[in-house]
């Protein structure tokens, strides 16, 4: 791995606007409307800081895509107050200030298609450094970089729908690290891709981490939480935020997770014996909770054990 | 009941071959567009700045419009062949993918000339009380104009076959195509690839579902539905994409990269190119 250009962004300087004792992202009350009807977020208050890698949780349809546009500037609340290195997001998102703002900032979109717009990968790489007006050299000099950390310099001649998914994804993160920004916003980075290449993609998220970045990634898959965040925001369906703390406490509320929908729960009855599954995809694997009816030993003698990735334990009866 | 059960078969057919007919297309402008495999082959054109071979090709095209007789344009074409050996593109594929059908279409254009044009006659068929008498002078002239479109097609296709895309898009500059222009062909030919899967996509998705007849009024309201929905789609993703360049700090000033760096070669090919059109014009007028 190339760490140059992961490397190069903890180099950035911070905007004279935000001091140390303030908040890059600061809501207050934010709501946004789809269509001016539909709520996608609600009330919420949130302070991200420099230097933080915050993952935000939720099942699909909680806001979380919504939420990374408005941090990005490219959309602005349709309620309460919202502040994003010391701008006024609703301004940014009028064009006021975008241009300073989008150097710090960079968004990588959840579907690469809508990312890599231009006819080549090295086009797409270049489309940022060209809006900051950098001479060709210096442009050059930013795609090679970006390119390199994502290991992807031999596909920069490429068209994007040549690509392989997890090429893509590289791709589009090559495309908003060229514009080395000091905040990263990844729209679900590991989604639909297959095992290995997700791992590769974590592996890289935890190096654009370690290099400085403050990183905002919105995913619902529990099991890479731990590993590139820490600090979890929930959001549930109703796009609020339920939970906000370590990934290590909210992963371990199997009860906060079901209530945000982020595991599943369901019932299987044999006989006298009920099993209550939950399901997720962290190391936990699945939680077995078990209740023992109709004449049988009552569900507080049921023994509680772990064995492996499963654990059995006694249900409570109302 | 028989003539019902035809008229049926008869609308299953119709929309069967239009079914068929959209797949094609689509899976055609695929492969033809988006394969470059001759584009990424590495020949003499291959090897040439894309900005030398458009202004190149531009002006053999020019030369091949001002030949006034066919030995100008057998020269140019000569050339055009020797150059497409040169760039390793198979000789059957180039020379079928034009002729197959300049003939036909250029044919029909020029046909009614061979027999208005006055001059002697190649023969007299009379039928009825009209004749049917090409002249000599509507013979030539539909030779040298179907053997123009011809050359004029050849050298287009051999500069798109062993061009990427991408690159005669970014050559267009060369031209001082404005970037806004460029911007936004770059992406059409982007998105057009994203179209077609997914309406190959959608096609393929109904075949897999459809296990029994279905009425023409059915099978023309999804394909009326399908329109729709892609539709929708595009503007959906027209605006997402928007926002994409919003993120990177789009303004409104289109801004296009350029990596083309004209060599010794490339201005010797183009001047030859000038050159050698200039010959054929030459030649095409001495020998008219």
């Amino acid at each position: 791995m190339n760490g140059r250009g992961l490397d190069s962004a903890a180099g950035v300087a911070r905007p004279e606007a935000v001091g140390p004792a303030e908040p890059l992202f600061s809501l207050r009350d934010v709501g946004y409307l789809y269509s001016g009807r539909q709520t996608a977020l609600d009330g919420l208050n949130l302070d991200i800081w420099p230097g933080e890698r915050v993952v935000l949780l939720g099942a699909n349809g909680s806001g979380k895509s919504t939420l990374l546009k408005l941090l990005d500037g490219i959309a602005a609340p349709s309620s309460g107050t919202m502040r994003a290195l010391g701008c006024d997001v609703a301004a940014v998102a009028a064009g006021q200030e975008a241009f300073t703002f989008h150097r710090q900032v960079g968004l990588v979109f959840q579907d690469p298609d809508i990312q890599l717009f231009s006819a080549t990968v090295l086009d797409d790489v270049a489309f940022g450094p060209l809006q900051l007006g950098l001479t060709a050299d210096e442009v050059r000099e930013r795609c090679d970089e970006a390119l390199a950390a994502m290991e992807i310099a031999h596909l920069a001649g490429r068209a994007p729908f040549e690509l392989s998914g997890g090429e893509k994804k590289r791709a589009a993160i090559a495309s908003v690290l060229s514009l080395r920004p000091e905040v990263l916003l990844l729209d679900e980075p590991t989604a639909s891709l297959d095992p290995r290449t997700k791992w590769v993609l974590v592996d890289l998220i935890q190096r654009l981490g370690a290099a400085g970045r403050t990183l905002i990634v919105a995913t619902h898959e529990l099991d890479i939480v731990p590993l590139i965040a820490d600090r979890a925001v929930v959001l549930n369906e109703q796009g609020r935020v339920v939970a906000d703390g370590d990934p290590a406490t909210i992963l371990a509320d199997t009860d906060l997770l079901v209530r945000a929908n982020l595991i599943h729960e369901h019932l299987h009855r044999h006989g006298p014996i009920s099993h209550s599954h939950r399901h997720d995809t962290a190391d936990e694997g699945h939680y077995h909770a078990l209740e023992v009816l109709d004449g049988a030993p009552p569900a507080e003698t049921a023994q509680t054990e772990r064995s492996g990735k499963t654990r059995v334990a006694p249900i409570e009866r109302g | 009941m028989t003539s019902v059960v035809a008229g049926r078969r008869a609308t299953d057919a119709r929309i069967g071959w239009l079914e068929q007919t959209v797949g094609g297309i689509t899976a055609n402008i695929e492969h033809a567009i988006f394969t470059e495999q001759h584009a990424r082959s590495e020949g003499w054109l291959q090897r040439r700045d894309p900005r030398a071979k458009l202004i190149g090709f531009l002006m053999a095209i020019i030369a091949a419009s001002l030949a006034s007789s066919v030995v100008g344009l057998a020269l140019l074409y000569a050339a055009t062949l020797a150059a497409a050996r040169a760039s390793r593109v198979p000789f059957g594929f180039f020379v079928k993918r034009v002729w197959l059908g300049i003939p036909f279409f250029a044919g029909i254009v020029v046909v009614p000339a061979i027999f208005f044009v006055p001059g002697d006659r190649v023969f007299d068929l009379a039928l009825g009380p009209a004749h049917l008498a090409p002249s000599w002078n509507g013979l030539a002239g539909a030779v040298l104009f179907v053997s123009r479109v011809g050359v004029s097609v050849s050298l287009a296709v051999l500069m798109v076959v062993t061009t990427p895309w991408a690159d005669v898009l970014k050559s267009l500059r060369a031209l001082r195509t404005p970037q806004v222009f460029v911007l936004v062909l770059s992406m059409t030919y982007r998105y057009i690839f994203l179209f077609l899967h997914t309406a190959n996509g959608i096609l393929l998705a109904r075949k897999s579902r459809v296990v029994g007849r279905t009425s023409g009024r059915e099978q023309r309201r999804w394909i009326t539905g399908t329109m729709g929905n892609l539709m929708s789609r595009a503007f959906k993703m027209s605006n997402d994409v928007y926002a994409a360049m919003l993120a990177r700090g789009f303004t409104g000033e289109v801004r296009v990269y350029s990596t083309y760096r004209m060599r010794a070669a490339d201005w010797l090919a183009l001047g030859a190119t000038g050159a050698f059109g200039v010959a054929a014009v030459l030649a095409s007028r001495v020998a008219a």
